[in-house]
């Protein structure tokens, strides 16, 4: 019996390349390593960029070298303002996102089992779904001001429809014979709905958290570039005015730093909860 | 795998309140009365698949739905169960009206319809918990039904990694185990190798001689619904309609049952009868 079967799809797109192929398949290395070598192209890029740089290919203005960016980026760290903006941007990412999770997930769940529901909001969702939700920054400002209030209702409404989708989509997927199970068990119409119908849709409502957590960031940032007194993307406007342009980089980079290991650390916890799905 | 059911006392296949009392009057558990369903799909005609369907069943009795694919047949067994509304006709339990699903009739599907987040453990304690069985005790009985299957050991390993007998064990381990009145079951072995298919069909027979529910079991193998049944119920093709209702009075605990001439000789009067049917059903039904 094929008690441990392998991961699943989760993993991501760089599993067909062949040079991992090669690598994996030798046995060489700890995973650790292995992990090292799948991100050899962005090593590449930095010495790219640092040579580039160096070699005087690309004025300083446009593209500061590598090595002044860490060290701007270092004094942005010691001097303690990047962790005290990252900590104002993480916050309202996490607060709009939690917010945009627990409706979406709620309303897309409902929306698929009642009738009632579903006629009520599907045309609100079909309306809202595809404006650009950055065009809303400056109304927002308008009406919730410079400060966090604003970036937090931005990032839940960009955030809360495709967690509403893929909750509606998986609660209708639910498997009929599972719900018929639970009925017959003894589950009355409620519980069916909290212990069958969203567990079953757990891996679409994950899928679309994921992907709202990419938007999460972007509106993040959108929002505090156009109008913010503090957080990583109000940092990133205000050094460029201010022509620091290392220092700039350095608070850019950070943000793509910080959106990669979120995407991942979610991927982990996906994982870990998907874990039945052999 | 091969782990045959155990021979266990009376009190672990939870017969309390029904008893064992072989010598009780024999009582109607299931009345149905002139039972038609129409399909209504969103887009196309309405196909109309069960027709004046009247039949009762005993209790303690082992009846099975026997004919062609697409006959109606599980369309009555999810009636029976409560899953559609009964539109036309009656069906009555214990003299009262069908309203939804409910844990008197427990359910066998034949894709198994385990809960896949939750460990074959956690599957037999969900309906326990249902039924308000205290912590401990439901776990104890669980596991005792588990054991009963054949599945000790995999207590605590998600469906995904079980074979596909194995997962029926423990469908059938989680339906037994809320005790139900009258058991379901939806071409329960249909999915099986048939190998497994016929050691399950043994110890299905071992289970119900020992806990004596009522079953309504849903098939279209002949062999399977003479060695198991008591009583055959053939169906026409679609608009399903009772044909034929037939005794079978075989000697199930014979060894030699399966190879045995009164056994050959029913099959082929039975797949003489759902032969034609299946042929029809093959050319697109009745109507």
């Amino acid at each position: 019996m094929a008690l441990d079967k392998t991961e699943g799809e989760a993993g991501g797109g760089h599993k067909g390349a062949p040079f991992a192929l090669a690598f994996g398949g030798g046995g060489i290395g700890s995973p650790f390593l292995r992990g090292l070598w799948r991100y050899t192209p962005i090593f590449l890029l930095a010495l790219l960029w640092e040579g580039a740089t160096r070699l005087g290919l690309v004025s300083h203005l446009t593209l500061p070298p590598l090595d002044r960016v860490f060290a701007a980026w270092w004094g942005l760290f010691s001097s303690g303002d990047l962790i005290r903006n990252a900590a104002v941007s993480l916050s309202r990412t996490a607060a709009g996102l939690a917010l945009a999770v627990l409706c979406g997930t709620l309303l897309g769940v409902f929306m698929a089992s009642s009738k009632w529901v579903r006629t009520t909001f599907d045309p609100l969702v079909q309306a809202i779904y595809p404006m650009p939700k950055s065009a809303l920054i400056p109304i927002l400002v308008l009406w919730l001001g410079f400060g966090s209030a604003s970036k937090i209702v931005l990032i839940f409404l960009g955030c809360m429809l495709p967690v509403t989708l893929s909750a509606f989509n998986g609660a209708r997927g639910t498997e009929e014979v599972l719900v018929w199970s639970g009925r017959s068990l003894g589950a009355s119409k409620a519980r069916v709905l909290l212990e069958i119908v969203l567990p079953s849709a757990l891996p679409e409502i994950l899928s679309g958290i994921r992907i709202a957590l990419a938007f999460a960031f972007v509106l993040l940032v959108a929002s505090e570039l156009i109008a913010a007194r503090a957080g990583l993307g109000y940092m990133i406007g205000w050094l460029g005015d201010g022509g620091v342009y290392d220092a700039m980089f350095a608070v850019v980079l950070t943000v793509a730093l910080l959106g990669f290991a979120a995407d991942r650390a979610f991927l982990l916890l996906m994982r870990r909860f998907l874990r039945w799905r052999g | 795998m091969a782990a045959a059911i155990k021979t266990r006392s009376i009190e672990a296949f939870g017969g309390g309140e029904r008893g064992q009392a072989g010598a009780a009057p024999e009582r109607t558990e299931i009345a149905i009365r002139g039972v038609g369903h129409t399909y209504r799909p969103a887009r196309g005609r309405p196909v109309k698949a069960l027709e004046t369907i009247s039949l009762e069943v005993k209790e303690r009795e082992f009846v099975a739905l026997l004919g062609p694919s697409g006959c109606g047949k599980s369309t009555l067994l999810y009636l029976i169960g409560g899953f559609l509304p009964v539109e036309e006709g009656k069906i009555l339990i214990d003299g009262q009206p069908v309203a939804g699903p409910g844990p008197d009739r427990g359910i066998v599907f034949q894709h198994f319809a385990l809960f896949p987040w939750k460990t074959v453990l956690k599957n037999v304690v969900y309906g326990l918990e249902k039924k308000g069985v205290a912590r401990e005790e439901r776990v104890r009985r669980a596991r005792e039904f588990i054991d009963l299957v054949g599945l000790s050991g995999f207590e605590d390993s998600y469906p995904s990694q079980l074979s596909g007998g194995m997962k029926q064990r423990a469908a059938i381990a989680r339906t037994l185990a809320i005790d139900p009145a009258i058991l379901l079951m939806d071409e329960p072995f249909g999915s099986l190798d048939a190998q497994t298919r016929s050691l399950m069909q043994s110890e299905l027979l071992r289970i119900w001689q020992r806990s004596r529910k009522t079953v309504v079991f849903v098939t279209h193998d002949v062999q399977e619904a003479v060695y198991l049944a008591e009583r055959i119920v053939v169906m026409s093709a679609r608009p399903g309609r009772v044909k034929e209702i037939l005794s079978v009075g075989l000697d199930r605990n014979d060894p030699g049952l399966l190879r045995s001439r009164p056994f050959a000789e029913m099959v082929d009067h039975v797949w003489s009868l759902v032969r034609s049917e299946a042929i029809r059903a093959e050319r697109g039904g009745g109507t």
